[in-house]
């Protein structure tokens, strides 16, 4: 047996043996996913042994160095966990900014005490972070953002307004975009710079969404005062941080959905709409829509595994998570115009136990978000015939 | 296994590429077109592919092939895609090789397989019948008469059935039209007694021919596999020709691509490049994403064929299905983009929207392939 093989063989009896029976059904709430915290609550007590367990083994962030809390994993022994977690439907044992977003730009831009400080405690769960980048006036142009770090001593002294900051009144840290050179051209003057949300003159209120909930702020800073030493990079270069930090923000929203589990998106909808005697979906159209939807969505996991593979034989383009971000969100919208039309009637309940509180309209138009979110469809087909296609004037 | 293509199999490419951009640029399939060619694709040439050993590539080594997988095919496949040359390669060394190879004894392999390999023989495969791919509504009959068989019926869409030395016929021998049981695969003589073949000249210029069968002695010793036991084999190999189409049709979409986008950084109107323009920049982006993804599902069925051959229908129908609908959007973004310039017969791009129409055809079409993935899931 080759070394991979055995860590499968070895992965595979470990999930086994510590993957509790409820961490093994798809997520349906928000309150199925668990973000750490400060002020962090475990839903179940499964739950709460299957972070632990999971954190004990490194394995919130597998692929981190060991030394910060990770599992150590290689790239293919992490694409093994992965499938391996996917055979069983085992759920993520802990969902959060800084795995997805800050951990990845901490490890390339981020010096040792920055590392030593922030990633073990990602990794256990222990600081949930949020992404302090767009403003009123600055969303699909985000460098023309105008939130200022006015330098003062070692210190410095932050003013301005943030928005659509995702759980901003949940999170106890901010990664955050500043101006601290206003005369310098748009991406010259930005640095990447992180801060406690408990610090005095940070204040959030939160937005309600078109779901009904509210997952997202406004985020005021009033002469916030953050020491230098908390800049990732270079000042006045953190326009470099960002930009690679949105490839893992968009790599991460590309794979949202719940592609390939669970029975077939076919046979959900025969639940509702019924099934004729060989078996074929009542509605002839909506058979159709859905197994060519089936078919992109199996393209795009083969699309999502060879991007891996060709990462690792050092031939993917740094802009192809914009073609992927792109793809994957635009599948998941339809994914859920699919459930919403087989549901038919019963899916626009808002409120009932029957429709576990309109869960099923709920995630519908939260998927809406997933192509505005981490930069929209078109800034993500611009990126592509720019820096892929290397079209004139894009 | 990685979703990528191995060391050996780059090299491969590359050597196919050399072979069929030096010898076989759209310009050769224009010349057959123009000439009325009565052979269609050029012998001298694939007898460069045997030397290649690309004729020999399915063929196992003991039967003087090189004994490689449906990826490498697919590989070829690909290159064959880009500039649109006609060849016997995936009548003969793809899907024949595949039938004798997974379905023959030992005596019709001997017989079959090494001329295959070493380019002398060239074989097709008869199976559609109506204007669509319907394998399960076989109707050719085949009735036992002495020894063996007696064929009657009418196939079309025949690739290379007009140059074929040996042809490999689905038949009826039991059940009833839409079953699976029942139907049979033989091995038949094209200049046998009551074989009449009448060549179609194709929108594509590629090579097919209309057959028919009346009352043709087959010998029993000349049925491949088991009788009334065939619908497994054929499906199987219907399978390695999807996979191979489906290459053909990524490595034609990606060229179709690529001269399109060529054309956007060259061609100026309103004092600007075209391709400044948004509205094209954001469907020239979209296309080049669906074939990305297409060609990672194509690899992926191909790598499902090689490892795993029972269970790859599904992996085979997302591919094939993907390939049609990418194909025919970068045939017609291909046409629209080059303006009039693309209607005109002058420039290649109508030889690629040509053949990607009847590449959709071949084996099932994106909606036949969709109709049985849902089928497969029960749906
Ligand atoms: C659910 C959700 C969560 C979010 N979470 C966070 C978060 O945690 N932190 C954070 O900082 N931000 C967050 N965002 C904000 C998100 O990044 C922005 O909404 C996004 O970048 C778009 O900016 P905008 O809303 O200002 O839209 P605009 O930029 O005003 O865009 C409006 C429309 O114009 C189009 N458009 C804009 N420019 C172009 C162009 N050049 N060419 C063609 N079309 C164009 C856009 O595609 C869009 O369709 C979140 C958003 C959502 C919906
Ligand atoms: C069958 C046929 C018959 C014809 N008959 C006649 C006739 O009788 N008389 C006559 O005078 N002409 C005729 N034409 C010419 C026809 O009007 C032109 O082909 C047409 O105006 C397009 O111009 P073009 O071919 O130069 O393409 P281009 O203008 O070069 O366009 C190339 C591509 O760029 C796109 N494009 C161009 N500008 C923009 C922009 N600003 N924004 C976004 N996309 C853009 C186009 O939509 C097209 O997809 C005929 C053409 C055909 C095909």
């Amino acid at each position: 047996m080759s070394d991979l093989e055995t860590f499968r063989h070895e992965t595979r009896a470990w999930l086994e043996a510590n993957c509790p029976p409820e961490m093994r059904r798809p997520m349906i709430s928000e309150n199925d996913t668990y973000w750490g915290g400060r002020n962090a609550k475990f839903s179940s007590e499964p739950q709460r042994i299957w972070f632990e367990r999971m954190r004990d083994k490194g394995w919130t962030v597998p692929d981190w160095p060991k030394e910060y809390g990770g599992g150590g994993l290689d790239r293919a022994e992490h694409k093994v966990l992965r499938e391996e977690m996917a055979a069983m439907s085992a759920r993520s044992p802990l969902s959060s900014f800084g795995i997805w977003m800050l951990g990845p730009a901490l490890l390339k831009y981020g010096n040792e005490a920055q590392k030593q400080e922030h990633l073990p405690k990602i990794a256990a769960g222990l600081i949930r972070w949020c992404q302090g980048y767009s403003e009123p006036n600055a969303g699909s142009d985000l460098a023309s953002l105008q939130t200022r770090a006015e330098s003062d001593g070692d210190d410095y002294v932050i003013n301005g307004q943030k928005i659509w900051t995702s759980y901003a009144n949940y999170a106890d840290w901010i990664f955050c975009l500043v101006r601290t050179d206003p005369a310098a051209k748009k991406h010259d003057g930005i640095s990447f710079i992180l801060f406690d949300m408990a610090s005095k003159g940070v204040s959030t209120k939160p937005i309600l969404l078109i779901s009904g909930y509210s997952p997202f702020c406004e985020t005021f800073f009033d002469n916030v005062r953050v020491p230098k030493s908390h800049v990732v990079g270079t000042v006045n270069r953190g326009w470099d941080v960002a930009k690679y930090l949105l490839q893992h923000e968009r790599a991460m929203i590309s794979g949202m959905g719940e592609r390939g589990v669970g029975r077939p998106l076919g046979q959900v909808a025969a639940d509702s709409v019924g099934a004729d005697e060989q078996g074929r979906l009542e509605d002839a159209m909506l058979r159709s829509q859905i197994s060519t939807f089936e078919i992109d969505e199996a393209a795009l996991g083969a699309a999502a595994e060879r991007a891996v593979d060709l990462a690792k034989a050092g031939q993917s383009h740094p802009a192809f998570s914009s073609a992927m971000k792109y793809y994957g969100t635009e599948l998941n919208k339809r994914r859920h115009e699919i459930l919403m039309s087989a549901g038919g009637i019963d899916a626009l309940e808002w409120e009932s136990e029957r429709s576990r509180g309109g869960a099923r309209p709920r995630a519908w138009l939260r998927t809406k978000a997933n192509s505005i979110e981490g930069g929209t469809s078109e800034v993500m087909l611009g990126i592509v015939a720019k820096r892929i296609l290397d079209l004139p004037g894009a | 296994m990685a979703l990528v293509l191995t060391e050996e199999q780059s090299m491969l490419r590359d050597s196919a590429r050399g072979l069929i951009s030096d010898k076989a640029p759209v310009s050769h399939l224009r010349s057959l077109r123009d000439s009325k060619d009565a052979t269609g694709f050029s012998r001298d040439l694939w007898k460069a592919f045997a030397e290649m050993g690309f004729s020999g590539l399915l063929v196992p080594e003991n039967f003087g092939g090189s004994g490689l997988g449906y990826v490498e095919a697919g590989v070829v496949m690909e290159e064959i895609g880009r500039s649109l040359m006609p060849s016997p390669f995936l009548s003969t060394a793809v899907l024949a090789v595949s039938a004798l190879a997974r379905g023959g004894s030992d005596a019709q392999k001997s017989a079959h397989l090494p001329k295959i390999a070493d380019g002398s023989l060239l074989a097709a495969l008869a199976v559609d019948e109506g204007a669509k791919h319907r394998p399960l509504q076989t109707k050719l009959q085949a009735v036992r008469s002495g020894n063996g068989f007696k064929l009657s019926g009418a196939k079309a869409l025949v690739v290379d059935g007009h140059v074929a030395d040996l042809l490999i016929v689905a038949g009826r021998t039991g059940g009833a039209a839409g079953e699976r049981n029942g139907l049979t695969l033989f091995l038949v003589d094209p200049k046998a007694k009551g074989v009449a073949i009448e060549r179609t000249v194709m929108v594509d210029a590629h090579n097919a021919a209309r057959i028919e069968f009346a009352n043709v002695e087959v010998d029993a010793d000349h049925v491949l596999g088991e009788v009334d036991q065939g619908g497994a084999l054929l499906e199987g190999v219907l399978n390695i020709g999807r996979g191979a189409v489906a290459s053909e049709m990524v490595g034609l979409s990606e060229e179709v691509f690529g001269r399109t986008v060529t054309y956007l950084k060259e061609r100026k109107q309103f004092g600007k490049l075209i391709g400044e323009f948004q509205a094209l920049q954001h469907r020239a982006a979209q296309l080049y994403i669906d074939i990305e993804i297409t060609r990672a599902a194509v690899l992926k069925a191909l790598q499902t064929l090689d490892g795993d051959f029972e269970h790859a229908s599904a992996a085979v129908a997302v591919a094939k299905a993907r390939a049609g609908t990418t194909a025919t959007l970068a045939v017609q973004e291909g046409v629209q983009m080059h303006g009039g310039m693309g209607m005109t017969d002058q420039f290649d791009i109508g030889f690629f929207m040509k053949r990607a129409r009847v590449c959709q055809e071949l084996f099932g079409d994106s909606n036949y392939h969709a109709d049985q993935l849902a089928r497969m899931k029960s749906y």
